[in-house]
């Protein structure tokens, strides 16, 4: 059907790496006092990232694993420069491009070192794009680690709330989080016999199931710990709220997927015996599998209900996304087809749609009635003082309910109906997160716009004083760009389930073929 | 069933066009309303001719059926409609347009109110045109949303609770249904209705659903009823109805009553019955308990109210009991011609109940909206009287509407409450004896606000009362003339409605 | 003996004294009259200009050695791991030098550049050493200049008090090492390593066992302290922080790629007492040293004592570098830190060449990290008089470029990818493992990467108070361009060869096979 483009475009994909390194770089030697040069160059460079991405993403169809670059980078320990794409990675590419582009455009109103900004955003977004192509396992890591220095300096300089302090805290987390995947590499390396790493070839390793055994969870909770997974997941609201608005889309939207890709393609692929049985059982907990869907399941219901009783807008948000990051780690743990699909599906719908909520209560709101705290943004009437805002929350508030029609429903009903085939309980509980999910999504949206009650004096005050600032087009076109890709998923979830359902079939079978 | 393709998605448009005359009115301004009242017309013309080219022996017809929508989950676009499904979709369409003309007075963005309005008319034609869980649920859901932000943005002043409570109630249903629909797919592997109706009917579903999950089916059919049961309502799931009702603006009231409710019925009609029948067959002593007093308790309400919206409110809830005891009497399994004549009978009344409260109930509030408007808000039942002086007009046609709702024959709201009667009483003769107490209830009441509000003395500030002007006659005119066209000729309806009734009926098995 | 070989052997040495006797003869007698910057360029360049011909003596000595007259007993040997290590001391030494041409810390350069000669002639001998008695010369040699070099500050009253203490330590260490090593020659009746090390796992030492270990913990201690070892670190801190900058980061780099030199040199020489590769055959062995019955020979205490040196120094350098307020005393500790991992490679040494490369990789990357921090730390100094914390603030505004080296310097430190430090990092940690997997081993790995990531908190303190807070005084920062040309090389050569680690890892490989 779209043989219109030549396969091997698939190989472009790589470029997406190399262009947005490139941008960062450029960034450094733009003048300093050209803001909107930054901005448009960084624009250019998201939507060319994009674009390549759609590209491969289409030539892709219908392919399993296609590799794009296989070099020597250091032959004498086997490490290859080894860019590959499979189904999975090429959705995940696709959510990357479109995260990037719409945090550009979230980020259009930034002043102080727009430059800079704009390069440790580029450098983040080509680390990203990295670890979701890369094939070798320490290349993979190698980009992992990259990602790490950019989100500390994006939270630090230009962040809010504690902003120093959550930096350090996000960084010492992911970092040593990957320091425990660096060990668990070490390890696999030198057991192996230390002829190559990469991933197809250490699938293959036959490594002894009481290495396994101890290897899994070491490599599976340091990626873990990035994707947000109780209760390692302090980081992430503290995170999330210091975080600049662009930099908050990327760390939900992105960034979290990291931890949960590695745990599926470094954890669960090489390591797979890992989650067998250990032989006995302690309250119905008999594997590590179990394990770490009892973790996931926790995380759902106890990032529903803290976000339920939280008093900061974007907290809210921060604590939402660790529940819905629950759902991707139950689905991991299902190990079949149908649960699995869900879980990159849900990857892909939460990534979206985490952007979004943070665009709306960062920019959108904050940025102009420089509050979060709902029991201020009550009484300020925001639903006719901004409507766009709190209609863009309404659609992106249902879409993350997981209502029908958009990205999250098949995804999460895909990772139920998976759990159910293993352990019912886990439904329960995850559908009792699901429950209170709709009632905070429902309760910060009464709050912060559709609230009747009476402004406070001051607030009646700044009411007449001065109106909101308007809303811009970069805002429009962000907030359009990524509903309309949930709304599109959602409707017709084959465009992304016919890249994935292959994809994890093949590493259902047998890892890496 | 037999299903005929079509070539031309006509059911796809119907429920597309409102949802494109949304985006249009959302930028119209001052013009929404024209662009929503043209949108509405259109609908109602498709929805006609949708009427007017079903299979004759009420099997589905202009089937839409696309199967790889996600396969791992059974999820398919099905789309088809049989008399039961067109009758509705007219009936959406006939009231979406009597809601849009009735909204002449939105100032505060009225361009987002005709939008929602007609994202919710979308919402009423895919639910009422699917065949498949997944986008009938979409659909549910999609209409949920809407009239939560009409009642909400636009109401009277305690507006707020009763939004929330509408929503609350109404997703929780909606989470009741979504589990046991899970339950059932993760049985049998399908979310098609057809499907699971052949499974059921052979008693397969049962059988499948004790293997995989165990003997939970009369608990997914309670929670099925449950969903439904919100939506209608049936006691002791009413309790949002009065203040949503009163306090969303009467023409939302309008879509409320007259088309929202229909989606509980349909819902029963095509999907709890047909699914899940043996076991509402099961618990049909309790069910028809609670459809009993759905309709006294209704009537009672009514007769205690002094808010016009929340007589009619309370009403409708009476109105639709009807339906609900019609629905649960014929849940009896076959057993020769006079209980298959019974159910037919029902059938027919419940059918014909559906549209024709839903006519009446929102002409009825169109009326209400009108008295509203001329009082600057008032509507209490004491506050006006003899108002046949100052507005005969309004007092004659406003008088047929109250008539037709009382149930009187020669119009059209007796047809219905007949035939369920004829049907249910050889059913159920101790449910039909005790609804009889709802008729005379009802009969009070509305001989009550008649009387007073059209006879007796004229209070001073109703003196000057401005009747109906030409403009309202002429919306208000054809809705009454079809209250009596259907009164008196009711076979225009029944003739296509009862090959669908016994095409049902067939496929059924209690 | 032949003086002719003597010379040929000891090219490179008569180079660089020859060199120190220039700078000496030019600056006291040509430049008498000039003003303080000139002379220092003009030795500077002299002394680099010395490094240069030396540096190109040890490509042409090859392979060789010296043989003491009469036996077939080597004294000194060129080529192979000697050569890397003399090659990495000379290109650190002209870095160092570079860097004075900014200082104002003494008016006699000519000395000074004379002292660092050498000082480096001490470490060139000390690489190549292959008798207990040239090592000790060459030590002696090599510290001698550097006690001189910490005291060049004569206006600073630290300089001084760093300078006794690290004078006092350093004679007690040398006292220590000497003691050891007349325990060796009493043992062994030897003073040449391979004699020494056969004669251990022989019979002749096989009853002195006890004394043995005597010998090897009071040979640990002496070069323990050369490395900065814990508990022989005392002096590291103030030290570093007492000495002129361009002393500091010759005594960081240069005296540690000599002291790591001399290690392996003894590592590797305890394992060439297997005659060319062959065990020799009725002896038992086992590499894996730590529980060991009688005939473990040397290895056995050296690998432990180098283990509980190499985790101590990890533990404690890592945790007291993160309390630290000046930056100097930071990156003492850190110094210490990345001794512990140096140490642990080395306690675990394999036959094959791997890990020898692996030890020299490192060193001599860290060599050319630590010279520009020091480069940088001094140019900072100069303006704003102090080495605290913060005094770097808003450097990433007072002078850009300097914040972009010590962007990629502090990273690489703290080993992120994919600068070079990483990469050294993970070859030490697979040499390491491919010697030997088991829990010990492994263990330790696992902590020297846990405190690997907890490093990066103080490295990104540093890096915070560049590029996050406000700057107290917001006045440009003036480097000299020759500076910023030392540091801009460095920042490259760290970046690329991180990039394509294959380049220096080839290079090294090359000789030492």
């Amino acid at each position: 059907m779209f043989s219109i483009l030549p396969p091997n475009s698939v190989s472009l994909l790589a470029d997406t790496i190399y262009l947005s390194f490139a941008g960062a770089l450029l960034q450094v030697l733009l003048p300093k006092g050209k803001p909107s040069l930054s901005r448009w160059l960084a624009l250019l460079v998201a939507v060319a990232g994009l674009a390549i991405a759609v590209v491969g993403f289409i030539a892709g169809m219908g392919q399993g694993r296609v590799v794009i670059v296989d070099a020597p980078w250091v032959p004498s320990m086997g490490i290859h420069y080894l860019l590959a794409a499979d189904g999975i990675s090429r959705v995940l590419v696709l959510l990357t491009g479109l995260a990037a582009v719409a945090g550009v455009l979230f980020s259009w109103n930034i002043e102080l070192r727009t430059n800079e900004f704009f390069a440790f955003f580029l450098a983040l977004i080509g680390g990203v794009y990295g670890v979701f192509l890369s094939f070798d396992l320490f290349l993979l890591f190698v980009f992992y680690e990259i990602a790490i220095v950019p989100k500390y300096f994006l939270i630090a300089i230009w962040g809010s709330t504690r902003r120093e302090y959550a930096a350090m805290k996000l960084a010492l987390y992911s970092f040593v989080g990957s320091a425990m995947v660096l060990i668990g590499l070490l390890a696999a390396y030198a057991t192996s016999g230390s002829h190559s790493t990469s991933l197809i070839d250490l699938s293959h390793a036959g490594f002894s199931v009481s290495f396994q055994m101890w290897c899994f969870p070491l490599v599976f909770i340091g990626f873990a710990i990035l994707a947000g997974m109780w209760p390692f997941h302090t980081w992430a609201p503290t995170g999330h709220v210091a975080a600049p608005t662009a930099a908050s889309m990327l760390l939900a939207g992105v960034v979290m997927k990291l931890g949960a890709y590695g745990c599926l393609r470094v954890g669960m692929s090489l390591f797979p015996h890992g989650l067998d049985p250990w032989g006995f059982s302690l309250i119905g907990i008999g594997s590590w599998r179990d394990v770490f869907a009892v973790l996931a399941v926790v995380g759902i219901v106890y990032g529903a209900l803290v976000a339920l009783v939280q008093t900061d807008f974007k907290f809210v948000i921060g604590y939402s996304s660790v529940s819905h990051m629950g759902f991707v780690l139950l689905g991991l743990m299902t190990l079949n087809q149908i649960g699995m699909t869900g879980a990159v599906l849900q990857m892909f719908s939460h990534g979206i749609l985490a952007g979004l909520l943070f665009a709306i209560v960062g920019r959108i709101v904050y940025e102009r009635t420089h509050t979060r705290q709902l029991a201020e943004l009550e009484t300020m009437h925001l639903a006719k003082r901004l409507p766009f805002a709190a209609w863009a929350f309404v659609i992106a508030g249902i879409a993350s309910m997981g209502l029908p029609g958009f990205s999250g429903f098949v995804a999460e009903l895909q990772v139920l109906v998976g759990a159910w085939k293993v352990n019912p309980w886990w439904v329960a509980c995850a559908g009792v997160g699901i429950v209170v999910g709709v009632a905070y999504t429902w309760r910060v949206l009464q709050k912060a716009f559709f609230s009747d009650l009476l402004p406070s004096g001051h607030v009646l005050e700044q009411e007449h004083g001065h109106a909101l600032a308007p809303i811009t087009w970069p805002e429009v076109t962000g907030v359009a760009l990524l509903i309309s890709v949930s709304l599109a998923v959602g409707l017709y979830p084959r465009i992304l389930l016919d890249a994935i359902e292959p994809a994890v079939k093949t590493l259902l079978a047998g890892g890496g073929q | 069933m037999k299903e005929m393709m079509t070539g031309f998605p006509i059911l796809t448009l119907l429920t597309a066009l409102p949802l494109a005359g949304a985006a249009v009115a959302f930028f119209s301004g001052r013009h929404a309303r024209a662009v929503a009242l043209l949108t509405t017309l259109a609908s109602l013309a498709i929805a006609l001719f949708v009427w007017t080219q079903l299979p004759s022996d009420g099997s589905i017809g202009l089937v839409e059926l696309h199967q790889k929508w996600v396969p791992s989950l059974g999820i398919e676009y099905h789309l088809g409609v049989d008399g039961l499904g067109a009758l509705m979709l007219v009936l959406s369409a006939i009231v979406a347009l009597m809601s849009v003309d009735a909204a002449h007075r939105v100032h505060h963005q009225p361009g987002l109110y005709f939008g929602l309005v007609l994202v919710l008319e979308s919402g009423l034609f895919g639910s009422f045109t699917a065949l498949n869980f997944f986008h009938w649920f979409l659909y549910w859901e999609l209409s949920l949303i809407p009239a939560f932000f009409l009642i909400k943005l636009w109401g009277g002043t305690k507006r707020g609770p009763a939004a929330t409570q509408f929503f609350v109630y109404t997703m929780a249903g909606s989470v009741a249904l979504l589990v046991a629909f899970l339950a059932v797919f993760l049985s049998t592997g399908s979310m098609d209705f057809p499907t699971l109706t052949n499974l059921a009917s052979t008693g397969a579903l049962d059988k499948m659903v004790t293997a995989h999950l165990g003997p939970i089916t009369l608990w997914l059919a309670i929670g099925v009823l449950a969903g439904f049961a919100v939506k209608v309502p049936m006691i002791p799931f009413h309790t949002w109805l009065p203040a949503a009702y009163a306090e969303a603006p009467s023409p939302v009231t309008m879509l409320l009553t007259g088309a929202m409710s229909k989606m509980g019925v349909y819902g029963l009609l095509r999907i709890a019955i047909p699914i899940f029948g043996a076991q509402i067959f099961q618990i049909r002593t309790p069910l028809l308990v609670l459809a009993v007093a759905t309709v006294v308790m209704g009537a009672w309400a009514a007769a205690a109210q002094k808010d016009l919206k929340r007589i009619f409110a309370y009403s409708s809830v009476n109105h639709l009991g009807y339906c609900l005891v019609a629905i649960f009497a014929l849940a009896v399994p076959a057993a020769g011609v006079g209980v298959h004549a019974s159910q037919e009978a029902a059938l027919n009344g419940v059918i014909l109940q559906m549209f024709n409260h839903g006519v009446t109930a929102a002409a009825l509030f169109w009326f209400v909206s009108i008295l509203q408007s001329r009082t600057g808000g008032h509507r209490g039942i004491d506050h006006f009287g003899g108002l046949r002086k100052p507005a005969p007009v309004l007092a004659g046609l406003m008088g047929i509407a109250l008539f037709s709702s009382l149930g009187l024959p020669g119009l059209n709201g007796f047809v219905g409450e007949f035939l369920i009667f004829r049907g249910v009483f050889p059913l159920a003769w101790v449910a039909a004896t005790v609804s009889i107490l709802g008729l005379l209830v009802t009969a009070a009441v509305i001989l009550t606000v008649i009387q007073k509000v059209f006879t007796g003395p004229v209070p001073e500030h109703c003196v000057g009362f401005p009747d109906l002007h030409h403009g309202e006659r002429l919306a208000l005119a054809p809705v009454i003339g079809l209250m009596l066209l259907i009164g008196l000729l009711p076979q225009l309806i029944v003739n296509s409605v009862n090959p669908t009734v016994v095409n049902l009926l067939a496929h059924w098995r209690f | 003996m032949n003086y002719a070989d003597l010379f040929r052997a000891t090219l490179p040495e008569t180079a660089l004294e020859v060199a120190a006797l220039l700078v000496l003869a030019v600056d006291l007698g040509l430049l008498r009259k000039s003003g303080l910057k000139v002379r220092a360029a003009v030795a500077a360049l002299l002394g680099v200009a010395g490094c240069g011909v030396a540096l190109w003596a040890v490509l042409v000595q090859g392979s060789g050695g010296l043989i003491f007259q009469g036996t077939q007993e080597l004294l000194l040997t060129s080529g192979g791991i000697a050569a890397v290590a003399q090659i990495g001391i000379l290109v650190l030494t002209a870095l160092t030098l570079l860097l004075l041409v900014d200082s104002v810390f003494t008016r006699n350069v000519g000395e000074y550049v004379a002292v660092v000669l050498m000082s480096a002639t001490g470490g060139l001998l000390i690489a190549g050493a292959q008798d207990l008695l040239v090592i000790f010369i060459g030590l002696e040699l090599l510290s001698l200049g550097l006690y001189i070099l910490t005291a060049f500050a004569k206006s600073s009253g630290k300089s001084a008090e760093a300078a006794l203490k690290y004078y006092l330590f350093g004679g007690m260490s040398a006292a220590f090492l000497l003691f050891g090593f007349s325990y060796l020659y009493g043992i062994t009746g030897s003073t040449n390593l391979h004699q020494i090390l056969l004669a251990v796992y022989g019979q002749t030492a096989y009853n002195a066992a006890p004394l043995l270990v005597v010998a090897v913990v009071l040979i640990a201690t002496g070069l323990g302290f050369k490395v900065a070892a814990v508990p022989f670190h005392l002096w590291a801190p103030d030290t570093y922080e007492g000495a002129p900058a361009p002393a500091a980061a010759f005594i960081a780099s240069v005296s540690k790629v000599a002291s790591f030199a001399l290690l392996i040199a003894i590592g590797t020489a305890a394992l060439h007492a297997f005659d060319g590769g062959q065990p020799i055959a009725h002896l038992e062995v086992h590499l894996h040293g730590v529980a060991a019955p009688a005939h473990t020979g040397f290895r056995g205490p050296w690998s432990l004592v180098l283990v509980l040196l190499a985790a101590a120094s990890m533990v404690l350098g890592n945790l007291a570098a993160l309390a630290q307020v000046s930056v100097r005393r930071l990156l003492a500790y850190s110094a210490i830190a990345h001794a512990g991992y140096i140490l642990l490679a080395l306690a675990y040494f394999s036959y094959s060449p791997r890990s020898a490369a692996a030890v020299l990789y490192y060193i001599l990357t860290y060599g050319l990290t630590t010279v520009g921090a020091f480069g940088v730390v001094g140019v900072v100094e100069r303006a704003t008089g102090s080495d605290r914390l913060d005094a770097f603030s808003g450097l990433h505004k007072r002078n850009p470029i300097l914040a972009a080296v010590l962007l990629v310097l502090f990273l690489s430190l703290a080993g992120i990818p994919p600068l070079v430090g990483f990469w050294a990092k993970f070859n030490l940690f697979a040499a390491v493992l491919s010697v030997s997997a088991g829990l010990v081993p492994f263990t330790l790995v696992a902590l020297a990467v846990a405190f690997s990531a907890v490093s990066l908190y103080y490295y990104l303190q540093v890096l915070k108070r560049a590029f996050v807070t406000r700057a107290m005084d917001e006045a440009p920062i003036k480097a000299h361009p020759m500076t910023l040309a030392v540091l801009l090389a460095i920042a490259a050569a760290v970046v690329v060869l991180g990039c394509f680690p294959t380049l220096l890892q080839a290079w090294i490989e090359g000789f030492v096979r």
